[in-house]
């Protein structure tokens, strides 16, 4: 795990021990997501005889980001399932949020054919896609190379891979995986984004409103549905994946609002 | 026939080990790295393996990579690179360099652009870590239009089918790799050396040379009797990582880095 990650996921670090991990803290680069994927590769490829490699998301080499996917799937079966029990037809439209892309490519995947369900994938847009600042490459990036898959990326002229910047951890990598970069060249899937600022303002109003306290990532797809809603007639409906708790993030929250827990 | 080939052949001929320095272009800086191309080659380098800084280089040991950062911070980017082995071919026509990288520098730039760039450059073969041969079908082609060998790698858990599909699609020299894991790491098995060895030698009439973990002329010397050659990395960067940056490095400080070269050379010629 990068070594700003493990500062800024401090609660999800202690439940990894406790259930008997070792969390490694990787010190190269930008010390996020993409370091510790190279820092695990090269320790798979060391200890390739011992060592089974396992990774979260739908990135990375062949066949991994299938993988990832066909297990992720079971979001997507489970709410087209209780779409039709509870709704007696499709959502109108899905909306998850997109780092690596694990949670929305399962979300989206079991109802691709259906072309009546719009799908939405919301990237960190970080300070606003505009000022460079952000982790929006389905957004901003352009198609390149990193981590054994083409897909679109956050890289300068040269060909080196840009720093992003989220107030997510769990978005904060210059790439995605490649199927998304597949279904946005397919215009199948609608690719957005939303700010630090509006994820934030939707943490703090799904907490109000709900009771429910979400991911700061997940927070991402929440502000952009609620953009959407304001668009859609009252009997339409929305799914959004809640893809992740808040209750890791309230650190985080409670710092950037200046507070001490 | 390429330079690379032409090299070997007379190495072959003259029973002398080709001896493959790495380097990362732009570590300290690229005035310095151009002076130690020239220096390696004195010191008794075949040909050059030049790396192309890369933000990600997930194959290499702590050692590249903190070459690879210093380059980074000092602006080398692969047309730099370009640039500088054109320079260095003003002073050097017969000494092959190898770009050395991964692949997303070379997508950025294009392909077509980067063969005609490297091509008029003068870069005599290309080795992209990340690229595998079922996806070099379009830059291999380019490549080789421009007369630019596509090298690549053969891990010790590389399997006789994969090797096939390499051997079909490199040429120049095959870079086989030592052992399982990044560069500079330092566990050689010299007997499942020589059997991999062995089984290569069936499927290819390439020049084989070993890299990752050589690290003096002891393990030169080790690997050199197994194969055609031997590539040193992490041991010549180590050194350089000793070198002040802005063009300082004085004559003496430079013979120092290219020291680990020059003992590997006489022990290779003791083979």
């Amino acid at each position: 795990m990068g070594a700003e990650d493990i500062q800024r996921q401090a609660p999800n670090v202690y439940r990894m021990k406790l259930l008997g991990a070792t969390v490694v803290s990787v010190d190269s680069g930008s010390r996020t997501l993409k370091d510790a994927m190279n820092e695990a590769l090269r320790d798979w490829a060391t200890n390739v005889d011992s060592t089974y490699y396992i990774i979260g998301t739908v990135a990375g080499p062949h066949p991994y980001p299938q993988i990832v996917r066909d297990f992720q799937c079971i979001i997507g079966r489970e709410t087209r399932e209780q779409s039709l029990a509870q709704l007696g037809q499709l959502p109108d439209a899905l909306v998850a949020c997109v780092g690596g892309g694990s949670n929305a490519i399962g979300m989206f995947h079991p109802f691709l054919n259906d072309s009546s369900v719009a799908m939405y994938g919301v990237e960190a847009g970080g300070d606003g896609v505009e000022t460079g600042r952000h982790a929006a490459p389905l957004s901003a990036g352009v198609p390149g190379v990193l981590h054994g898959n083409r897909t679109y990326l956050m890289t300068d002229s040269g060909g080196q891979i840009m720093e992003t910047h989220s107030v997510s951890a769990g978005l904060d990598y210059p790439g995605v995986g490649p199927e998304h970069a597949w279904l946005k060249d397919l215009k199948r899937v609608n690719y957005v984004n939303a700010t630090d600022t509006e994820a934030m303002k939707a943490f703090h109003q799904l907490t109000r409103l709900e009771g429910i306290i979400p991911a700061l990532e997940s927070a991402h797809a929440v502000a952009y549905a609620m953009r959407l809603a304001a668009t859609m007639a009252p009997e339409q409906s929305v799914v959004i994946n809640l893809s992740g708790r808040g209750d890791k993030d309230i650190q985080t929250v409670a710092k950037l609002e200046g507070l001490t827990l | 026939m390429s330079r690379i080939s032409e090299v070997s052949a007379v190495a072959a001929q003259q029973g002398r080990k080709l001896l493959i320095p790495y380097l990362v272009a732009g570590d300290p800086d690229l005035p310095t790295t151009l002076k130690l191309l020239h220096k390696l080659v004195a010191d008794g380098a075949d040909m050059i393996e030049l790396g192309v800084p890369f933000s990600d280089p997930s194959s290499d040991g702590p050692v590249i990579q903190r070459g690879v950062e210093r380059a980074i911070a000092g602006g080398t980017n692969l047309a730099k690179v370009l640039d500088l082995v054109a320079e260095f071919r003003l002073q050097n026509d017969s000494t092959p360099i190898v770009l050395m990288g991964y692949l997303n520098p070379v997508e950025i730039m294009g392909y077509e652009a980067f063969a005609s760039r490297a091509s008029d450059a003068g870069v005599d073969g290309v080795l992209i870590v990340d690229m595998p041969p079922s996806e070099s079908s379009v830059l291999t082609p380019l490549l080789k239009g421009k007369h630019i060998d596509t090298i690549f790698l053969v891990a010790p858990t590389t399997t006789a089918s994969r090797c096939a599909q390499i051997v079909a699609n490199c040429s120049g020299y095959l870079y086989y790799v030592s052992l399982k894991g990044v560069t500079g790491a330092a566990l050689l098995d010299t007997e499942s050396v020589r059997l991999s060895i062995e089984k290569l030698r069936t499927m290819t009439d390439l020049p084989i040379v070993i890299g990752f973990g050589i690290k003096d002329a002891a393990s030169a010397r080790a690997m050199g009797a197994l194969s055609e050659g031997v590539i040193i990395g992490s041991a010549l960067v180590e050194r350089i990582e000793k070198l002040p940056s802005d063009d300082t490095a004085s004559a003496q400080q430079l013979a120092q880095v290219t020291e680990v070269i020059k003992t590997a050379r006489e022990a290779l010629d003791t083979l």
